[in-house]
């Protein structure tokens, strides 16, 4: 009875059309920006801003189209260690980069 | 453990399946039985090990002697690439998850089937198409790869043979072993018997759910990492190719980044075979049960943090040379949890030493090997020397096939009573095992003197001085391919004409062991309640009235 109850609370959650629209617009948005910083020369910056906009970008994505702000915890986190995975990926791989 | 699956005989999954007809071959094609998608797996690898095992012995054979003895120098290089691809991407990574993962994990954990049946079935299917892509990039105009099984850009790039379709083959086989993870991550959560909590569950089962969340987080690296290569062949793009701008050692962080991690998703499922096999022959409680378990999840996890280990030659900075080097070190540590664990199991404990037990052995050696001169190569100063020579060779031979390899026959001969309802010969397992230790050691230990002396990898031809010791080699190769011939024929022969056995022969006391064989399509008569630890053997008393 209470897992059918929590899957009624879930389908409360209709997000407005309006929302995915706006959000799709702020994507479109965002991108011109990256396309547009890639022909300024930032010099050290020109990556971080780029990994920058992406990571806004991708926070929107997975909040917004996919569900995940309305959620369990328990995707949250898993999300949340996936993307710290990544994050020291990152952060290791600059290790050769940075210092070449 | 359990109550009420009193075994009463119920039609096998053999007699009963999940589609309309019970027989023939689509009732097996279209199953959704995670049992007969397993069986269906095992035929499959079966066949692709022999296929990359028989290559194997061809360039033992080419080795024998210097100078050209039975191929030619391009046929040797496609050949190495091809032996390497199969038993990457065929055998070892979805071996043990897509065989005894898919028939053991429901059992172990007292469910019915997989959270995802039709899923898991297009798993099979997803991994039955790449097989077919890469034997396609076989005959196809171009001729088969040639570039080893790492795909190294510049090579990759400027190679005239297939690379395109062969390593897209390795894309769709991506799919499969993600899908598996997923399915197996949801299984675990959500379809656990009443009664097993995270630290009840049988430690097989801890391991491959470490294995999936590796299958699901790494392997999209990968996919990407083959589709950019595939467009820089055709678009010159400029990602990874030097000639326009590109870096090549991006590509080998690219690649390494999924395949270290992959080399856990090799070898995790099979430390959790051992933890299985020993307490049960050797009737006694595993030690240090929670220490095992979440040693798997810190080597996942810590198992992402090295992989620029293969690449202290390739012109990274030193910074991170030094720093990859020092994190290699620390993967060690959980390993060797797990070994020593392992043999405080074995102290005092009554010991069977019946066929599974005895391959164990036979990794615990051989792993331990592979294990400790990983390390030789982990250490920034000697890997220098010992880079793409024999020695590597030698050492992934010990681990994956010394390790994950020795462990799927345990699996076999642990399992099959469980799977077939038939017993295999014990006399010829035996010496299957006991001639399959001596080839193994024949084959490849000679591999680590001459790599030492500096005999490179992947070469066609070598100097006289190396004669010997290849030879030896070559020697081994025959012994192998003799106890292979003897391991897997006394398997296939038992299959159809082995004696039929109990349900529990060996004294079992995870949930598989709690149900007929060849278990029923629903696995028990009735969900199962736990109600003792995984493996307490003081309730095979109460199990003697089950059956
Ligand atoms: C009968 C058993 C086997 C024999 C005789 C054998 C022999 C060989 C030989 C001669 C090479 C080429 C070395 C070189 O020229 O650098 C090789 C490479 C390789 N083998 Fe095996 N092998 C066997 C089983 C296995 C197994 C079970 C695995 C994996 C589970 C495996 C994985 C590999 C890989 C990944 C390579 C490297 C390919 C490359 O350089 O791209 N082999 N093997
Ligand atoms: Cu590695």
């Amino acid at each position: 009875m209470d897992n059918q109850e929590h899957k009624n609370e879930h389908e409360h959650h209709i997000t407005p059309y309006s929302t995915y629209v706006y959000v799709w617009l702020g994507l479109i948005a965002l991108t011109s920006i990256t396309v547009t910083i890639a022909g300024i020369s930032l010099g050290d910056y020109t990556l971080a801003v780029a990994l920058l906009i992406a990571a806004v970008k991708s926070y929107l994505v997975i909040n917004i189209f996919m569900h995940i702000k309305y959620e369990e915890l328990i995707f949250k986190v898993f999300l949340i260690l996936s993307g710290l995975t990544l994050l020291v990926i990152f952060a290791l791989t600059f290790f050769d980069f940075t210092y070449r | 453990m359990a109550n009420g699956t009193i075994a009463a005989n119920l039609k096998t999954f053999y007699e009963e399946g999940t589609t309309k007809s019970n027989k023939g071959i689509w009732s097996w094609l279209l199953s959704t039985d995670h049992k007969r998608i397993g069986l269906m797996y095992l035929g499959a690898i079966a066949i692709f090990f022999s296929v990359a095992a028989i290559l194997g012995v061809l360039m033992r054979l080419e080795l024998i002697a210097p100078g050209e003895t039975i191929m030619e120098a391009q046929t040797y290089n496609s050949i190495f690439t091809l032996h390497g691809v199969i038993m990457i991407f065929l055998f070892i990574i979805p071996g043990l998850p897509a065989v005894f993962g898919n028939f053991f994990l429901p059992l172990q954990i007292g469910a019915m089937d997989v959270a995802f049946p039709r899923l898991n079935l297009l798993s099979f299917w997803i991994y039955i198409v790449g097989a077919i892509l890469v034997l396609v990039s076989l005959i196809l105009p171009g001729g088969p790869i040639d570039t080893g099984w790492t795909f190294y850009i510049p090579y990759s790039v400027r190679s005239g043979t297939n690379i395109s379709l062969a390593i897209f083959a390795a894309f769709v086989l991506g799919f499969s072993s993600i899908l598996t993870g997923l399915n197996f991550v949801t299984t675990i959560h959500r379809m656990r018997a009443p009664g097993m909590g995270w630290f009840k569950m049988p430690l097989f089962v801890w391991a491959t759910y470490a294995t999936a969340w590796i299958q699901i987080i790494a392997t999209p690296v990968i996919g990407i990492t083959i589709l950019l290569v595939i467009l820089e062949r055709m678009f010159g793009v400029g990602i990874f190719d030097p000639a326009l701008g590109g870096d090549p050692i991006l590509f080998q962080h690219l690649f390494w980044i999924y395949s270290h991690p992959a080399v856990y998703i090799m070898i995790l499922p099979a430390m959790g075979v051992v933890s299985e096999i020993i307490p049960t022959f050797a009737r006694r409680t595993i030690f240090g049960y929670r220490a095992i378990a979440m040693s798997s999840l810190a080597i996942a996890f810590v198992g992402y943090l090295v992989w620029a280990h293969h690449m202290f030659t390739s012109g990274m900075s030193d910074t991170a040379r030094i720093i990859f080097s020092l994190l290699t070190f620390i993967v060690a540590l959980p390993s060797g949890v797990k070994v020593f664990n392992w043999v405080a199991t074995m102290y005092k404990g009554s010991i069977d030493p019946k066929p599974p037990f005895l391959w164990v052995m036979s990794f615990i050696v051989l792993f331990s090997i592979g294990g400790l001169t990983g390390l030789v190569l982990g250490a920034l100063a000697t890997d220098i020397h010992l880079h793409d020579t024999y020695f590597v060779v030698a050492h992934f031979h010990y681990v994956m096939f010394g390790g994950t390899g020795t462990i799927f026959f345990a699996a076999l001969y642990y399992w099959f009573p469980k799977m077939f309802g038939r017993m295999y010969n014990i006399k010829v397992a035996n010496w299957g095992v006991g001639l399959f230790f001596v080839a193994f050691n024949l084959l490849y230990f000679p591999k680590f003197i001459m790599g030492y002396l500096g005999m490179p990898r992947r070469y066609y031809d070598y100097l006289q001085e190396f004669s010997s010791w290849h030879l030896i080699s070559t020697v081994g190769s025959w012994v192998m391919l003799i106890a292979l011939i003897l391991v897997i024929g006394n398997i296939v022969y038992s299959i159809f004409k082995g004696e039929k056995c109990s349900s529990n022969p060996w004294g079992g006391v995870t949930l598989e062991w709690h149900t007929q064989s060849p278990p029923p399509l629903l696995n028990f008569q009735e969900i199962p309640t736990v109600k003792h630890e995984p493996y307490d053997f003081s309730q095979l008393e109460e199990m003697k009235n089950e059956s």
